[in-house]
Protein backbone atom coordinates (compact mmCIF):
# COMPACT_ATOMS: atom_id res chain seq x y z
CA UNK A 1 0.00 0.00 0.00
CA UNK A 2 3.09 2.70 0.77
CA UNK A 3 3.96 2.52 -3.17
CA UNK A 4 0.90 4.20 -3.73
CA UNK A 5 1.42 6.96 -1.26
CA UNK A 6 3.95 9.27 -4.00
CA UNK A 7 1.70 8.63 -6.83
CA UNK A 8 -1.53 9.84 -4.83
CA UNK A 9 0.00 12.83 -3.50
CA UNK A 10 0.96 13.75 -6.56
CA UNK A 11 -1.99 13.67 -8.46
CA UNK A 12 -3.82 15.55 -6.27
CA UNK A 13 -1.32 17.94 -6.04
CA UNK A 14 -1.70 18.50 -9.65
CA UNK A 15 -5.34 18.39 -9.54
CA UNK A 16 -5.25 20.96 -7.25
CA UNK A 17 -3.46 23.19 -9.22
CA UNK A 18 -5.79 23.05 -11.71
CA UNK A 19 -8.53 23.77 -9.68
CA UNK A 20 -6.54 26.79 -8.49
CA UNK A 21 -6.19 28.34 -11.63
CA UNK A 22 -9.88 27.64 -12.78
CA UNK A 23 -10.99 29.14 -9.33
CA UNK A 24 -8.50 31.96 -10.21
CA UNK A 25 -10.15 32.90 -13.94
CA UNK A 26 -14.02 32.01 -12.64
CA UNK A 27 -13.64 34.51 -10.05
CA UNK A 28 -12.01 36.98 -11.35
CA UNK A 29 -14.73 37.06 -14.39
CA UNK A 30 -16.94 37.49 -11.77
CA UNK A 31 -15.40 40.58 -10.10
CA UNK A 32 -15.13 41.72 -13.72
CA UNK A 33 -18.81 41.15 -14.41
CA UNK A 34 -19.61 42.63 -11.27
CA UNK A 35 -21.29 46.35 -11.28
CA UNK A 36 -19.18 47.73 -8.50
CA UNK A 37 -16.29 50.11 -9.71
CA UNK A 38 -13.38 49.96 -8.02
CA UNK A 39 -12.52 53.71 -8.51
CA UNK A 40 -15.92 54.77 -7.66
CA UNK A 41 -15.69 52.80 -4.70
CA UNK A 42 -11.98 53.74 -3.84
CA UNK A 43 -13.40 57.36 -4.01
CA UNK A 44 -16.46 56.71 -2.13
CA UNK A 45 -18.12 60.25 -0.78
CA UNK A 46 -15.02 61.97 -2.44
CA UNK A 47 -16.57 61.38 -6.24
CA UNK A 48 -18.40 64.54 -6.01
CA UNK A 49 -14.70 66.15 -6.32
CA UNK A 50 -12.99 64.25 -8.87
CA UNK A 51 -13.53 64.68 -12.63
CA UNK A 52 -13.20 62.77 -15.01
CA UNK A 53 -10.58 63.26 -16.61
CA UNK A 54 -9.18 62.45 -12.40
CA UNK A 55 -10.76 59.24 -12.79
CA UNK A 56 -9.09 58.48 -15.94
CA UNK A 57 -5.96 59.01 -14.09
CA UNK A 58 -6.75 56.69 -11.44
CA UNK A 59 -7.90 54.28 -13.74
CA UNK A 60 -4.46 54.09 -15.84
CA UNK A 61 -2.46 54.35 -12.75
CA UNK A 62 -4.34 50.91 -11.72
CA UNK A 63 -3.81 48.84 -14.96
CA UNK A 64 -8.12 49.41 -15.34
CA UNK A 65 -7.59 50.92 -18.68
CA UNK A 66 -6.20 47.79 -20.56
CA UNK A 67 -8.18 44.81 -21.30
CA UNK A 68 -9.14 42.45 -18.81
CA UNK A 69 -7.33 39.78 -20.26
CA UNK A 70 -3.50 41.70 -20.01
CA UNK A 71 -4.98 42.27 -16.61
CA UNK A 72 -5.36 38.86 -15.26
CA UNK A 73 -2.44 37.64 -17.25
CA UNK A 74 -0.61 40.15 -15.51
CA UNK A 75 -1.95 39.23 -12.12
CA UNK A 76 -1.32 35.41 -12.83
CA UNK A 77 2.22 35.98 -13.36
CA UNK A 78 3.05 37.94 -10.46
CA UNK A 79 0.62 35.71 -8.44
CA UNK A 80 3.08 32.68 -9.58
CA UNK A 81 6.07 34.53 -8.64
CA UNK A 82 4.68 35.04 -5.13
CA UNK A 83 3.11 38.82 -5.46
CA UNK A 84 -0.57 38.94 -4.51
CA UNK A 85 -0.49 42.21 -5.31
CA UNK A 86 -1.99 45.09 -3.12
CA UNK A 87 -5.40 45.46 -1.60
CA UNK A 88 -6.57 49.06 -2.32
CA UNK A 89 -9.30 48.60 0.43
CA UNK A 90 -6.43 48.04 3.23
CA UNK A 91 -3.15 50.00 1.80
CA UNK A 92 -1.27 47.26 2.07
CA UNK A 93 0.32 43.92 0.74
CA UNK A 94 -2.76 41.04 0.12
CA UNK A 95 -0.62 39.12 1.49
CA UNK A 96 0.10 41.18 4.65
CA UNK A 97 -3.62 41.59 4.94
CA UNK A 98 -4.40 37.75 4.79
CA UNK A 99 -1.67 36.64 7.22
CA UNK A 100 -3.40 39.39 9.84
CA UNK A 101 -7.22 38.17 8.97
CA UNK A 102 -5.91 34.64 9.25
CA UNK A 103 -4.15 35.14 12.38
CA UNK A 104 -8.08 36.59 13.89
CA UNK A 105 -9.98 33.94 11.79
CA UNK A 106 -8.07 30.66 12.74
CA UNK A 107 -8.56 30.37 16.52
CA UNK A 108 -12.27 31.51 15.94
CA UNK A 109 -12.82 28.93 12.90
CA UNK A 110 -10.32 26.34 14.38
CA UNK A 111 -12.17 26.34 17.82
CA UNK A 112 -15.62 26.28 16.00
CA UNK A 113 -15.24 23.80 13.80
CA UNK A 114 -13.33 21.46 16.64
CA UNK A 115 -16.17 22.07 18.75
CA UNK A 116 -19.20 21.38 16.44
CA UNK A 117 -17.04 18.44 15.53
CA UNK A 118 -16.75 16.83 18.94
CA UNK A 119 -20.64 18.32 20.19
CA UNK A 120 -21.95 16.79 16.69
CA UNK A 121 -20.55 13.34 17.08
CA UNK A 122 -21.43 12.89 20.79
CA UNK A 123 -24.77 13.97 20.22
CA UNK A 124 -25.26 11.60 17.19
CA UNK A 125 -23.58 8.81 19.03
CA UNK A 126 -26.27 9.10 21.80
CA UNK A 127 -28.90 9.97 19.34
CA UNK A 128 -28.74 7.15 17.06
CA UNK A 129 -27.72 4.51 19.77
CA UNK A 130 -30.81 4.36 21.02
CA UNK A 131 -33.37 5.67 18.07
CA UNK A 132 -36.96 7.26 18.89
CA UNK A 133 -36.51 7.50 22.74
CA UNK A 134 -37.31 10.82 24.02
CA UNK A 135 -33.27 11.17 23.90
CA UNK A 136 -33.12 11.04 20.01
CA UNK A 137 -36.30 12.95 19.64
CA UNK A 138 -35.06 15.92 21.85
CA UNK A 139 -31.26 15.75 20.25
CA UNK A 140 -32.91 15.50 16.50
CA UNK A 141 -35.81 18.36 17.25
CA UNK A 142 -32.93 20.32 18.72
CA UNK A 143 -29.97 19.53 15.21
CA UNK A 144 -33.48 20.29 13.05
CA UNK A 145 -34.03 23.48 14.14
CA UNK A 146 -30.32 24.55 14.16
CA UNK A 147 -30.11 23.35 11.14
CA UNK A 148 -32.43 25.66 9.92
CA UNK A 149 -31.69 28.56 11.60
CA UNK A 150 -30.11 31.15 9.75
CA UNK A 151 -26.76 31.54 11.20
CA UNK A 152 -26.97 35.65 10.58
CA UNK A 153 -30.03 35.84 12.71
CA UNK A 154 -28.61 33.26 15.75
CA UNK A 155 -25.67 36.08 15.82
CA UNK A 156 -28.18 38.95 16.13
CA UNK A 157 -30.15 37.38 18.82
CA UNK A 158 -26.93 36.22 20.84
CA UNK A 159 -26.00 39.58 20.49
CA UNK A 160 -29.26 41.25 22.21
CA UNK A 161 -29.71 38.22 24.45
CA UNK A 162 -25.53 38.03 25.33
CA UNK A 163 -24.64 41.43 25.03
CA UNK A 164 -27.21 44.33 24.95
CA UNK A 165 -29.65 42.33 27.32
CA UNK A 166 -27.13 40.85 30.04
CA UNK A 167 -23.85 42.79 29.38
CA UNK A 168 -21.74 39.76 29.88
CA UNK A 169 -19.82 39.68 26.63
CA UNK A 170 -18.89 42.45 24.35
CA UNK A 171 -20.96 43.78 21.43
CA UNK A 172 -18.21 43.79 18.92
CA UNK A 173 -14.62 42.92 17.41
CA UNK A 174 -12.28 41.08 18.68
CA UNK A 175 -10.71 43.33 21.05
CA UNK A 176 -11.59 46.48 23.28
CA UNK A 177 -11.96 49.02 21.13
CA UNK A 178 -9.70 51.94 21.85
CA UNK A 179 -7.12 49.21 23.36
CA UNK A 180 -3.54 49.30 21.45
CA UNK A 181 -3.36 45.72 20.08
CA UNK A 182 -0.09 44.49 21.32
CA UNK A 183 -1.66 45.49 25.01
CA UNK A 184 -5.13 43.46 24.46
CA UNK A 185 -4.69 40.47 27.04
CA UNK A 186 -5.42 36.77 26.14
CA UNK A 187 -8.53 36.71 28.39
CA UNK A 188 -9.76 39.77 26.50
CA UNK A 189 -9.25 37.87 23.46
CA UNK A 190 -11.41 34.90 24.24
CA UNK A 191 -14.26 37.30 25.81
CA UNK A 192 -14.59 39.02 22.26
CA UNK A 193 -14.25 35.41 20.80
CA UNK A 194 -17.12 33.85 22.94
CA UNK A 195 -20.79 34.71 21.07
CA UNK A 196 -19.07 34.66 17.26
CA UNK A 197 -17.34 30.71 18.40
CA UNK A 198 -21.57 30.42 19.54
CA UNK A 199 -22.82 31.00 16.83
CA UNK A 200 -20.68 29.54 14.24
CA UNK A 201 -20.07 26.01 16.32
CA UNK A 202 -23.80 25.32 16.39
CA UNK A 203 -23.83 26.33 12.48
CA UNK A 204 -21.91 23.43 12.45
CA UNK A 205 -23.23 20.65 15.29
CA UNK A 206 -26.82 20.20 13.08
CA UNK A 207 -25.17 18.57 10.56
CA UNK A 208 -22.40 16.70 11.85
CA UNK A 209 -25.31 15.82 14.83
CA UNK A 210 -27.79 14.33 11.66
CA UNK A 211 -25.13 12.52 9.58
CA UNK A 212 -23.64 10.75 13.16
CA UNK A 213 -27.10 9.96 13.83
CA UNK A 214 -28.48 8.32 11.12
CA UNK A 215 -24.90 6.25 10.60
CA UNK A 216 -25.54 5.03 13.95
CA UNK A 217 -28.92 3.81 13.94
CA UNK A 218 -27.91 2.05 10.81
CA UNK A 219 -25.04 0.00 12.58
CA UNK A 220 -26.26 -0.48 15.61
CA UNK A 221 -29.35 -2.59 13.28
CA UNK A 222 -26.09 -4.01 11.47
CA UNK A 223 -25.03 -7.71 11.82
CA UNK A 224 -22.12 -7.08 14.28
CA UNK A 225 -23.78 -5.21 16.15
CA UNK A 226 -26.80 -7.79 16.72
CA UNK A 227 -24.26 -10.06 17.31
CA UNK A 228 -22.26 -8.02 20.28
CA UNK A 229 -25.68 -8.00 22.00
CA UNK A 230 -25.54 -11.94 21.40
CA UNK A 231 -22.56 -11.57 23.22
CA UNK A 232 -23.84 -10.41 26.42
CA UNK A 233 -22.74 -6.77 25.43
CA UNK A 234 -24.80 -3.63 26.97
CA UNK A 235 -26.30 -1.32 24.23
CA UNK A 236 -23.40 1.05 25.74
CA UNK A 237 -20.71 -1.05 24.59
CA UNK A 238 -21.94 -1.89 21.94
CA UNK A 239 -22.76 2.13 20.91
CA UNK A 240 -18.88 2.79 21.84
CA UNK A 241 -17.05 -0.17 20.23
CA UNK A 242 -18.66 -0.76 17.28
CA UNK A 243 -20.93 2.09 16.62
CA UNK A 244 -18.75 5.35 17.81
CA UNK A 245 -15.62 2.97 15.92
CA UNK A 246 -17.65 2.63 12.72
CA UNK A 247 -19.75 6.19 12.64
CA UNK A 248 -16.22 7.83 12.95
CA UNK A 249 -15.23 7.49 9.66
CA UNK A 250 -17.95 8.85 7.92
CA UNK A 251 -18.58 12.00 10.37
CA UNK A 252 -14.77 13.27 9.83
CA UNK A 253 -15.53 13.07 6.43
CA UNK A 254 -18.76 15.01 6.94
CA UNK A 255 -16.54 17.48 9.40
CA UNK A 256 -13.82 18.10 6.60
CA UNK A 257 -16.26 18.84 4.00
CA UNK A 258 -18.15 21.07 5.55
CA UNK A 259 -15.06 23.65 5.44
CA UNK A 260 -16.35 25.73 2.90
CA UNK A 261 -20.05 26.00 4.86
CA UNK A 262 -17.91 26.69 8.02
CA UNK A 263 -16.02 30.12 5.97
CA UNK A 264 -19.67 30.87 4.35
CA UNK A 265 -20.92 30.94 8.19
CA UNK A 266 -17.85 33.09 9.32
CA UNK A 267 -18.89 35.49 7.02
CA UNK A 268 -21.73 36.15 8.18
CA UNK A 269 -20.97 36.09 11.69
CA UNK A 270 -17.69 38.05 11.53
CA UNK A 271 -20.08 40.80 9.70
CA UNK A 272 -22.31 40.84 12.60
CA UNK A 273 -20.29 40.81 15.37
CA UNK A 274 -17.80 43.41 13.41
CA UNK A 275 -15.01 40.47 13.96
CA UNK A 276 -12.08 41.55 11.98
CA UNK A 277 -11.14 38.28 10.47
CA UNK A 278 -11.07 36.60 6.85
CA UNK A 279 -15.01 36.52 6.10
CA UNK A 280 -14.77 40.11 6.74
CA UNK A 281 -12.21 40.95 4.74
CA UNK A 282 -13.50 39.26 1.78
CA UNK A 283 -17.11 40.92 2.05
CA UNK A 284 -15.20 44.24 2.58
CA UNK A 285 -13.11 43.70 -1.01
CA UNK A 286 -16.29 42.98 -2.67
CA UNK A 287 -18.28 45.71 -1.70
CA UNK A 288 -15.30 47.78 -2.77
CA UNK A 289 -14.23 46.28 -6.13
CA UNK A 290 -10.76 44.83 -4.20
CA UNK A 291 -10.28 41.95 -6.61
CA UNK A 292 -6.70 41.19 -5.89
CA UNK A 293 -8.17 40.97 -2.38
CA UNK A 294 -11.10 39.11 -3.18
CA UNK A 295 -8.98 36.61 -5.50
CA UNK A 296 -6.77 35.69 -2.71
CA UNK A 297 -9.16 35.40 -0.50
CA UNK A 298 -11.13 32.99 -2.61
CA UNK A 299 -8.00 30.95 -3.63
CA UNK A 300 -7.36 30.80 0.15
CA UNK A 301 -10.43 29.48 0.34
CA UNK A 302 -10.22 27.11 -2.69
CA UNK A 303 -6.90 25.69 -1.07
CA UNK A 304 -7.97 25.18 2.62
CA UNK A 305 -11.35 23.50 1.64
CA UNK A 306 -10.01 21.43 -0.96
CA UNK A 307 -7.62 20.10 1.06
CA UNK A 308 -10.04 18.87 3.45
CA UNK A 309 -11.25 17.04 1.09
CA UNK A 310 -8.05 15.37 0.36
CA UNK A 311 -7.37 14.30 4.26
CA UNK A 312 -10.64 13.16 4.34
CA UNK A 313 -10.09 10.55 1.29
CA UNK A 314 -6.47 9.65 3.07
CA UNK A 315 -8.08 9.29 6.03
CA UNK A 316 -10.33 6.97 4.73
CA UNK A 317 -7.70 4.91 3.35
CA UNK A 318 -6.26 4.83 6.73
CA UNK A 319 -8.71 3.72 8.98
CA UNK A 320 -10.98 1.52 6.81
CA UNK A 321 -8.44 -1.73 6.72
CA UNK A 322 -11.05 -2.61 3.45
CA UNK A 323 -10.23 0.30 1.18
CA UNK A 324 -6.64 -0.33 1.61
CA UNK A 325 -6.96 -3.90 0.91
CA UNK A 326 -9.37 -3.35 -2.74
CA UNK A 327 -6.21 -0.76 -3.61
CA UNK A 328 -3.58 -3.68 -2.82
CA UNK A 329 -5.50 -6.07 -5.18
CA UNK A 330 -6.06 -3.79 -7.52
CA UNK A 331 -1.91 -2.85 -7.98
CA UNK A 332 -0.99 -6.75 -8.16
CA UNK A 333 -0.42 -7.71 -11.34
CA UNK B 1 -35.80 -31.07 31.21
CA UNK B 2 -33.17 -30.27 28.97
CA UNK B 3 -31.05 -27.87 28.96
CA UNK B 4 -32.74 -25.36 26.47
CA UNK B 5 -36.42 -25.97 26.79
CA UNK B 6 -38.85 -24.44 23.85
CA UNK B 7 -42.60 -24.41 24.47
CA UNK B 8 -44.77 -23.42 22.08
CA UNK B 9 -42.70 -20.92 20.89
CA UNK B 10 -43.53 -18.93 17.82
CA UNK B 11 -42.17 -15.70 16.10
CA UNK B 12 -44.03 -13.33 14.25
CA UNK B 13 -43.36 -9.96 12.48
CA UNK B 14 -45.94 -6.95 12.79
CA UNK B 15 -46.88 -5.64 9.22
CA UNK B 16 -48.80 -2.25 8.55
CA UNK B 17 -51.99 -3.15 6.45
CA UNK B 18 -52.72 0.74 5.00
CA UNK B 19 -51.82 3.08 7.50
CA UNK B 20 -53.06 2.03 10.54
CA UNK B 21 -54.17 -1.50 10.92
CA UNK B 22 -51.75 -4.04 12.07
CA UNK B 23 -51.91 -7.69 11.52
CA UNK B 24 -49.38 -9.53 12.91
CA UNK B 25 -47.36 -11.99 10.09
CA UNK B 26 -46.43 -15.31 11.85
CA UNK B 27 -43.21 -17.61 10.13
CA UNK B 28 -42.98 -19.62 13.09
CA UNK B 29 -45.33 -21.29 14.97
CA UNK B 30 -45.51 -23.62 18.20
CA UNK B 31 -41.90 -25.19 18.10
CA UNK B 32 -41.73 -27.08 21.29
CA UNK B 33 -38.58 -29.30 21.67
CA UNK B 34 -35.36 -29.14 23.88
CA UNK B 35 -31.77 -29.74 23.35
CA UNK B 36 -30.02 -31.29 26.25
CA UNK B 37 -26.39 -31.48 27.76
CA UNK B 38 -23.72 -33.72 25.52
CA UNK B 39 -26.63 -33.81 22.49
CA UNK B 40 -26.79 -32.15 19.25
CA UNK B 41 -30.00 -31.29 17.89
CA UNK B 42 -29.87 -30.28 13.98
CA UNK B 43 -32.87 -28.25 13.49
CA UNK B 44 -33.31 -29.06 9.94
CA UNK B 45 -35.85 -26.86 7.27
CA UNK B 46 -35.73 -24.90 3.76
CA UNK B 47 -33.36 -21.94 3.45
CA UNK B 48 -35.73 -18.82 4.13
CA UNK B 49 -38.04 -20.44 6.57
CA UNK B 50 -37.20 -18.36 9.40
CA UNK B 51 -34.99 -21.14 11.46
CA UNK B 52 -32.74 -18.38 12.38
CA UNK B 53 -35.76 -16.53 13.43
CA UNK B 54 -35.46 -18.89 16.38
CA UNK B 55 -31.31 -18.46 17.19
CA UNK B 56 -32.47 -14.37 16.97
CA UNK B 57 -35.49 -14.98 19.20
CA UNK B 58 -33.14 -17.15 21.51
CA UNK B 59 -30.61 -14.35 22.50
CA UNK B 60 -32.82 -11.89 22.14
CA UNK B 61 -31.74 -9.39 18.93
CA UNK B 62 -34.62 -9.59 16.62
CA UNK B 63 -36.23 -6.35 14.99
CA UNK B 64 -38.34 -4.49 17.09
CA UNK B 65 -41.43 -5.41 14.87
CA UNK B 66 -40.94 -9.02 15.97
CA UNK B 67 -43.06 -10.64 18.28
CA UNK B 68 -42.09 -13.58 20.54
CA UNK B 69 -44.82 -16.17 22.04
CA UNK B 70 -44.09 -18.97 24.45
CA UNK B 71 -41.74 -19.69 26.67
CA UNK B 72 -37.77 -20.43 26.23
CA UNK B 73 -36.22 -21.76 29.58
CA UNK B 74 -32.48 -22.41 30.28
CA UNK B 75 -31.56 -24.48 32.60
CA UNK B 76 -35.21 -24.78 34.17
CA UNK B 77 -35.33 -21.01 34.40
CA UNK B 78 -37.95 -18.73 31.75
CA UNK B 79 -35.61 -16.68 29.69
CA UNK B 80 -37.02 -13.17 29.90
CA UNK B 81 -35.12 -9.66 29.37
CA UNK B 82 -33.09 -9.59 32.82
CA UNK B 83 -32.49 -13.67 32.85
CA UNK B 84 -31.30 -13.63 29.15
CA UNK B 85 -29.16 -10.35 29.98
CA UNK B 86 -27.72 -12.43 32.81
CA UNK B 87 -26.90 -15.90 30.25
CA UNK B 88 -26.07 -14.11 27.08
CA UNK B 89 -22.55 -14.97 26.45
CA UNK B 90 -21.84 -16.44 29.74
CA UNK B 91 -24.04 -19.75 29.69
CA UNK B 92 -25.42 -19.66 26.25
CA UNK B 93 -23.64 -18.07 23.06
CA UNK B 94 -24.21 -18.23 19.28
CA UNK B 95 -22.32 -18.85 16.42
CA UNK B 96 -24.15 -16.84 14.30
CA UNK B 97 -24.29 -17.41 10.43
CA UNK B 98 -22.09 -14.92 7.85
CA UNK B 99 -18.81 -12.83 8.12
CA UNK B 100 -20.89 -9.85 8.55
CA UNK B 101 -21.38 -10.79 11.93
CA UNK B 102 -17.81 -9.60 12.76
CA UNK B 103 -16.96 -6.01 12.75
CA UNK B 104 -14.95 -4.78 9.78
CA UNK B 105 -13.11 -2.58 11.27
CA UNK B 106 -11.40 -4.50 14.28
CA UNK B 107 -8.93 -7.19 14.31
CA UNK B 108 -10.03 -10.52 14.85
CA UNK B 109 -8.00 -10.61 18.28
CA UNK B 110 -9.97 -7.83 19.46
CA UNK B 111 -13.08 -8.86 18.81
CA UNK B 112 -12.28 -11.93 20.73
CA UNK B 113 -10.89 -9.85 23.72
CA UNK B 114 -13.92 -7.64 23.45
CA UNK B 115 -16.38 -10.93 23.89
CA UNK B 116 -13.75 -12.15 26.30
CA UNK B 117 -14.76 -9.21 28.65
CA UNK B 118 -18.93 -9.37 27.47
CA UNK B 119 -18.47 -13.29 28.61
CA UNK B 120 -17.06 -12.15 32.15
CA UNK B 121 -13.77 -14.30 30.95
CA UNK B 122 -10.96 -11.33 30.03
CA UNK B 123 -8.09 -13.09 28.45
CA UNK B 124 -4.27 -12.39 28.10
CA UNK B 125 -2.53 -12.63 25.37
CA UNK B 126 -1.49 -16.54 26.11
CA UNK B 127 -5.17 -17.33 26.75
CA UNK B 128 -6.02 -16.03 23.38
CA UNK B 129 -3.79 -17.87 21.62
CA UNK B 130 -4.56 -21.01 22.91
CA UNK B 131 -8.37 -20.68 22.45
CA UNK B 132 -7.32 -20.01 19.02
CA UNK B 133 -4.74 -22.74 18.49
CA UNK B 134 -7.87 -24.94 19.57
CA UNK B 135 -9.95 -24.06 16.54
CA UNK B 136 -6.37 -24.14 14.03
CA UNK B 137 -6.13 -20.68 13.78
CA UNK B 138 -2.55 -19.01 14.34
CA UNK B 139 -1.24 -15.47 15.05
CA UNK B 140 -1.91 -14.65 11.54
CA UNK B 141 -5.57 -14.98 11.78
CA UNK B 142 -5.54 -13.49 14.52
CA UNK B 143 -4.20 -10.11 14.03
CA UNK B 144 -6.51 -10.35 10.66
CA UNK B 145 -9.42 -8.26 9.69
CA UNK B 146 -12.78 -10.42 9.15
CA UNK B 147 -13.02 -9.64 5.19
CA UNK B 148 -9.10 -11.43 5.28
CA UNK B 149 -10.38 -14.47 6.26
CA UNK B 150 -11.49 -17.39 4.52
CA UNK B 151 -14.91 -18.76 5.13
CA UNK B 152 -13.61 -21.43 6.98
CA UNK B 153 -11.36 -19.74 9.28
CA UNK B 154 -13.81 -17.06 9.95
CA UNK B 155 -16.80 -20.13 11.29
CA UNK B 156 -13.72 -21.40 13.26
CA UNK B 157 -12.73 -17.53 14.74
CA UNK B 158 -17.35 -17.13 15.30
CA UNK B 159 -16.75 -20.66 17.21
CA UNK B 160 -14.08 -19.45 19.21
CA UNK B 161 -15.71 -16.33 20.04
CA UNK B 162 -18.93 -18.70 21.37
CA UNK B 163 -16.63 -20.51 23.19
CA UNK B 164 -14.48 -17.76 24.95
CA UNK B 165 -17.17 -17.82 28.08
CA UNK B 166 -17.35 -21.32 28.10
CA UNK B 167 -21.08 -21.53 28.02
CA UNK B 168 -23.52 -24.37 28.11
CA UNK B 169 -25.12 -23.99 25.18
CA UNK B 170 -24.01 -23.41 21.72
CA UNK B 171 -26.31 -22.28 18.84
CA UNK B 172 -24.94 -22.76 16.03
CA UNK B 173 -26.47 -20.96 13.07
CA UNK B 174 -26.00 -22.70 9.75
CA UNK B 175 -22.47 -22.86 9.94
CA UNK B 176 -21.30 -24.86 7.02
CA UNK B 177 -23.51 -22.81 4.51
CA UNK B 178 -21.25 -22.01 1.76
CA UNK B 179 -18.35 -24.09 2.74
CA UNK B 180 -16.51 -27.37 1.13
CA UNK B 181 -16.47 -30.90 2.31
CA UNK B 182 -13.44 -30.90 4.48
CA UNK B 183 -14.69 -27.39 6.17
CA UNK B 184 -17.71 -28.69 6.74
CA UNK B 185 -16.51 -31.43 8.39
CA UNK B 186 -13.96 -29.15 10.88
CA UNK B 187 -16.90 -27.36 11.61
CA UNK B 188 -18.81 -30.25 12.59
CA UNK B 189 -16.14 -32.06 14.42
CA UNK B 190 -15.77 -29.33 16.45
CA UNK B 191 -18.99 -28.72 17.39
CA UNK B 192 -19.52 -32.32 18.06
CA UNK B 193 -16.58 -31.99 20.70
CA UNK B 194 -18.34 -29.54 22.34
CA UNK B 195 -21.26 -31.65 22.97
CA UNK B 196 -19.20 -34.45 24.12
CA UNK B 197 -17.78 -32.03 26.35
CA UNK B 198 -21.02 -31.39 27.91
CA UNK B 199 -22.55 -28.49 26.32
CA UNK B 200 -26.36 -28.58 24.78
CA UNK B 201 -26.05 -27.86 21.26
CA UNK B 202 -28.47 -26.43 19.27
CA UNK B 203 -27.54 -26.67 15.01
CA UNK B 204 -29.42 -24.68 12.49
CA UNK B 205 -28.85 -26.34 9.56
CA UNK B 206 -30.80 -26.77 5.51
CA UNK B 207 -28.62 -29.87 5.03
CA UNK B 208 -30.13 -32.82 6.49
CA UNK B 209 -26.94 -35.50 4.61
CA UNK B 210 -24.50 -32.89 6.25
CA UNK B 211 -25.14 -33.06 9.94
CA UNK B 212 -26.11 -36.30 10.17
CA UNK B 213 -23.34 -37.97 11.20
CA UNK B 214 -23.08 -35.70 14.15
CA UNK B 215 -26.61 -34.72 15.38
CA UNK B 216 -27.68 -36.94 18.00
CA UNK B 217 -31.74 -35.99 17.00
CA UNK B 218 -32.63 -34.08 14.15
CA UNK B 219 -35.75 -31.76 14.07
CA UNK B 220 -37.39 -31.37 10.94
CA UNK B 221 -39.37 -27.99 9.99
CA UNK B 222 -42.12 -27.63 7.45
CA UNK B 223 -43.52 -23.86 6.62
CA UNK B 224 -42.63 -22.82 10.51
CA UNK B 225 -44.07 -25.91 12.00
CA UNK B 226 -42.22 -28.74 13.89
CA UNK B 227 -43.21 -31.31 11.64
CA UNK B 228 -40.89 -34.39 13.80
CA UNK B 229 -37.82 -35.02 16.00
CA UNK B 230 -36.21 -38.19 14.94
CA UNK B 231 -33.51 -39.30 16.12
CA UNK B 232 -30.39 -39.30 13.86
CA UNK B 233 -29.90 -43.21 13.81
CA UNK B 234 -33.05 -44.05 12.01
CA UNK B 235 -32.40 -42.07 9.76
CA UNK B 236 -31.10 -45.46 7.44
CA UNK B 237 -31.86 -47.66 4.81
CA UNK B 238 -34.81 -47.02 3.49
CA UNK B 239 -36.00 -45.23 6.68
CA UNK B 240 -39.03 -47.29 8.22
CA UNK B 241 -38.35 -47.02 11.08
CA UNK B 242 -38.39 -43.02 10.84
CA UNK B 243 -41.95 -41.86 12.96
CA UNK B 244 -42.56 -38.90 10.61
CA UNK B 245 -43.89 -39.92 6.58
CA UNK B 246 -42.29 -36.20 5.79
CA UNK B 247 -38.88 -36.65 7.35
CA UNK B 248 -38.74 -40.02 5.46
CA UNK B 249 -39.51 -38.95 2.22
CA UNK B 250 -37.02 -35.92 2.98
CA UNK B 251 -34.68 -38.55 3.90
CA UNK B 252 -35.64 -40.85 0.08
CA UNK B 253 -34.92 -37.58 -1.04
CA UNK B 254 -31.27 -37.38 -0.76
CA UNK B 255 -29.11 -38.08 -3.52
CA UNK B 256 -27.30 -40.95 -2.00
CA UNK B 257 -30.59 -42.76 -1.15
CA UNK B 258 -33.52 -43.44 -3.40
CA UNK B 259 -33.36 -39.89 -4.85
CA UNK B 260 -37.15 -39.71 -5.37
CA UNK B 261 -38.86 -36.20 -4.99
CA UNK B 262 -42.20 -37.80 -3.44
CA UNK B 263 -43.51 -34.73 -1.38
CA UNK B 264 -40.40 -33.52 0.32
CA UNK B 265 -40.56 -29.94 -0.17
CA UNK B 266 -41.17 -27.79 2.55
Amino acid sequence: MSSHWPILVATRIVRLAFLLAAVAVVAFTLAKLSPVDPVNAYLGPAIAKVGPEQRELIARKWGLDQPATVQFGKWFHNVLSGDLGTSRTFNAPVADVLAKRVQASLPLMGMAWLLSGILGFTLGVVAGARPDTWTDRIIRTYAYVLASTPTFWLAIVLLVVFSVGLSLTPVCCAAPIGVLPEDVTLLERLHHLILPLIALTVLGVAQITLHTRAKMVEIMQSDFALYARAQGASLADVAVRHGARNAALPAITVLFASLGELFGGSILTEQVFAYPGLGQAAVQAGISGDVPLLLAVALCLTLVVSVGNTIADILYRVVDPRIGAVHDLEARP
Amino acid sequence: MSFLQLERVSVGFMRYEGIFRQHELGLLEDLSFGVGRGEIVALIGASGGGKSLLAHAIFGILPRNAVVNGTIRIDGSVLDDTHRNRVRGRRMALVPQSLSHLDPMTRCRKQIGWAGQRAGHPLDRRKTEALLARYGLDERAANAFPHELSGGMARRMMIAIATVGDPDLVVADEPTSGLDTEATGGILRHLRSLADAGKAVLLITHSLAEVLPFADRVAVMRGGRLEAIEPSDRFAGAGETLASPYARALWIALPQNAFTPGGAEC
